[in-house]
């Protein structure tokens, strides 16, 4: 067969993407039409920097979704003859086809490759900040409400944290060697137990009024709860559905400690300011215990700001797992995420770039999308 | 003023020695110590034999022990051969054991030697920082006039279309980590195959000499990142100074733009970017490492690598000795500058 020209390269990749298109332009379309009923979600319609970054992000997040169905070759399977071949070229006959963006050093399908490489980063990603935020809120908000010797304590450990060198603590913790001592079961025992603990003193606080909803709802949170713990931090989930390959969680687990001190000190600062407010007093008259008022009064009232951060920690999440992936930390060789492919292809950069450009673009352009919602989300929360 | 100083330097030594100690029991754990006899003594050492070369190399002592005598305020162990040698921690084959001081630790000067450049810690920190500070120089240079140009164009008329571009193009810069950047400028400026050949993709020859052609690239996929972030720092502190009243005051008086900019606005707006600044120090370490593994330039970023991927402990130690150092130093500037530079904050 023929190698494609560049315009038919264009056109059968935007081929490609036909589920991605479909999807996206359903959600824009029927969340434009019903925009003033779906809050600070609508408002970002109004937006045309939130809009194009929410359209960049949702992109990615459909294409992790649809991947199977994008991907025109196996990411891990190499054909011979095809290494390093150039963007366009033809499949031998037997298989058909072409590789759109061409092979890489190992005859792989570039294309698909970066196309899996969002699903591995959309895996980690979103979770691990989602659990960097319990952990900093859990703290955080205790830290700034009761203040004294347990702020003293948390804010020097933060700081502790935060003044070593990321890539230092990632060289040091993401190594088989630390995975075998088993430090990193002790850390995902501890980290993630937070988000078990914050759920359930929300309920109690809530509803400890009611014992019978707070039962359901603290039993159910704690059922779950466990399972997901006993699954994902010491592989000994029971049913044998949830578990997480050693080198996955050290690298979740680094990247939620990286990210934790930060979320706790943002939190620490608002939960100072809003403490002061008239609201605090009352729910304080009311007689109204320090954790609902931490939780149910405080917390809903920062989170303008923390949605925004919580953007933003994903782009940034985003380009740590690229960090640790061009330094070949924590994930295997094989894995299509996108830092190993630029770490990978940047060796021979100057005689072959294509097969590091798309997954660097990529990278930049989910992140780009990451930080112009963080920004729409701001304007858009500040005019209210 | 001084005792606010002695207090910071106080939280800052016991930051450092936590610091420290993490990463020694961290490179200390028993899986490192093994990989470190295999590479040292022979790969196919028995479980004995790793256990015998860690004793007669002293890493058996209790691990508070041996980061005392790291630090230099324990004595350094000394054992006795079967064959009547005495060995020890600050024994080596240039101080024989009769001269070889008590103590060798850190607080001595005595950084201890590396085991995969097979030189001394303090020697091979100094020549790499040397070049570092080259390239961080270089950085600094580019980054900090830029970004706050910047970011005073974009605040001081906020919401025109000049402040629409620049943010975008602030924003675009933060999205872009150094390995994305790096990699997009080997490929436009350097690449044989389809680039412009303007700069050499490589930075070791500039470890010799510094070259417009083989520095150009490093230093701007460096500066880029940072910058956008001191950029919108500049422009958030910027845009808060022109909607007060002082300002509104000099317009009333009939000031022209470019006074009010120049005199009025720019010395108070410069406050806030002058400790995020400061903060992006260690940011830029980070940058360092991935940059110098990318250009091929040996300065302090590559020896972390080194050390870090071959478990060379005391290498590694010095090097985050340096780094937290250099974070906490830089903090501490920070925290006087922002006292120094506004005359509201006081500290008690």
């Amino acid at each position: 067969m023929e190698p494609l020209s560049w315009g038919e390269i264009a056109a059968q990749i935007l081929m490609q993407f036909t589920p991605v298109w479909i999807a996206l332009a359903v959600t824009l379309s029927l969340s434009a039409m019903f925009k003033r009923r779906l809050g600070l979600y609508g408002k970002l319609y109004d937006s045309s920097i939130g809009l194009i970054g929410f359209t960049l992000v949702m992109f990615w997040v459909f294409t992790a979704i649809f991947a199977p169905m994008i991907i025109p070759h196996d990411p891990l399977t190499a054909v011979s003859g095809m290494k390093n071949a150039l963007p366009g070229s033809a499949l031998p006959d037997h298989i058909g086809g072409h590789y759109l963006l061409g092979g890489d050093n190992l005859a792989r399908d570039v294309f698909s490759r970066m196309v899996m490489g969002a699903r591995e980063v959309l895996k980690i990603a979103p979770a691990a900040t989602l659990f960097a935020f319990m952990v900093g809120i859990s703290l955080g908000l205790p830290a700034g409400y009761f203040g004294g010797i347990l702020d003293t304590v948390l804010s020097f450990i933060a700081n502790l944290v935060l003044s070593f060198p990321v890539i230092l603590l990632f060289y040091l913790l993401v190594t088989p060697e630390i995975v075998a001592s088993g430090i990193p079961t002790y850390l995902a025992a501890v980290l993630f137990l937070f988000p078990i603990l914050f759920l359930v003193v929300l309920w109690n606080a809530r509803y400890f009024t009611q014992p019978m909803q707070r039962n359901i709802y603290v039993g159910l949170t704690l059922v779950i709860g466990l399972w997901l713990y006993a699954g994902l931090a010491f592989d000994a989930d029971p049913l044998g559905l949830i578990s997480m390959p050693p080198n996955v969680l050290i690298v979740f687990v680094s990247v939620v400690f990286v990210n934790a001190p930060t979320v706790f000190r943002i939190v620490r600062g608002i939960v100072l300011d809003i403490k002061t407010r008239d609201y605090v007093a009352a729910g304080q008259t009311r007689g109204e215990g320090p954790w609902y008022i931490m939780l149910w009064e405080i917390l809903p009232n920062a989170r303008g700001p923390l949605i925004v951060d919580f953007c933003l920690r994903i782009g940034y999440t985003t380009i740590l797992l690229g960090t640790l992936g061009f330094f070949g930390l924590g994930v295997s060789p094989e894995s299509p995420d996108w830092g190993s492919t630029i770490n990978e292809g940047r060796r021979l950069l100057a005689i072959y770039p294509h097969p590091a450009l798309p997954p660097a673009i990529a990278l930049m352009s989910l992140v780009l999308g990451l930080n112009l919602l963080a920004d729409g989300l701001r304007e858009e929360s500040l005019k209210d | 003023m001084a005792l606010f100083i002695l207090r910071r330097f106080g939280v800052m030594l016991l930051t450092a020695l936590c610091l420290t100690f993490i990463v020694f029991s961290l490179t200390n754990l028993d899986p490192n110590l093994e990989k470190l006899a295999k590479t040292q003594g022979n790969a196919r050492m028995t479980d004995t034999e790793v256990e015998s070369w860690l004793t007669r190399n002293g890493y058996r002592d209790p691990l508070i022990n041996r980061y005392g005598q790291w630090l230099g305020v324990l004595p350094g162990w000394t054992l006795q051969t079967p064959d009547g040698e005495t060995t020890g921690r600050c024994i080596d084959s240039k101080t024989p054991a009769e001269s070889a001081p008590r103590y060798c630790g850190v607080l001595q000067g005595d950084f201890g030697y590396s085991t995969v450049f097979r030189d001394e810690v303090s020697s091979i920190i100094k020549t790499r920082l040397g070049l570092t500070g080259i390239l961080m120089f270089w950085v600094m240079v580019v980054m900090v006039p830029s970004a706050l140009i910047i970011g005073v164009l974009a605040g001081m008329r906020e919401g025109s279309k000049l402040d629409r571009g620049l943010s975008t193009f602030s924003i675009a810069t933060t999205a872009t980590p150094e390995y994305v950047s790096g990699v997009l400028f080997i490929t436009i400026f350097a690449s044989s195959a389809v680039g412009l050949k303007w700069f050499k993709g490589s930075a070791a020859s500039a470890m010799k000499g510094v070259t417009w052609e083989n520095f150009t690239l490093p230093v701007l996929t460096m500066a880029l990142y940072g910058m956008g972030y001191i950029a919108r720092m500049t422009r958030a502190s910027m845009a808060e100074v022109m909607t007060s009243q002082y300002i509104r005051t000099a317009r009333l008086k009939g000031l022209s733009f470019r006074a009010i900019v120049i005199k009025h606005a720019l010395r108070n707006a410069l406050i806030a970017p002058f400790t995020v600044i400061m903060l992006q120090f260690p940011w830029l370490l980070t940058g360092v490492v991935i940059v110098e593994t990318l250009f091929n330039y040996k300065g302090f970023g590559w020896t972390l690598v080194q050390g870090a991927s071959n478990n060379d402990i005391e290498l590694l130690l010095s090097c985050s000795v340096v780094a937290v150092f250099v974070v906490l130093i830089t903090q501490l500037i920070s925290d006087i500058g922002y006292v120094y530079l506004n005359p509201r904050i006081r500290v008690a």
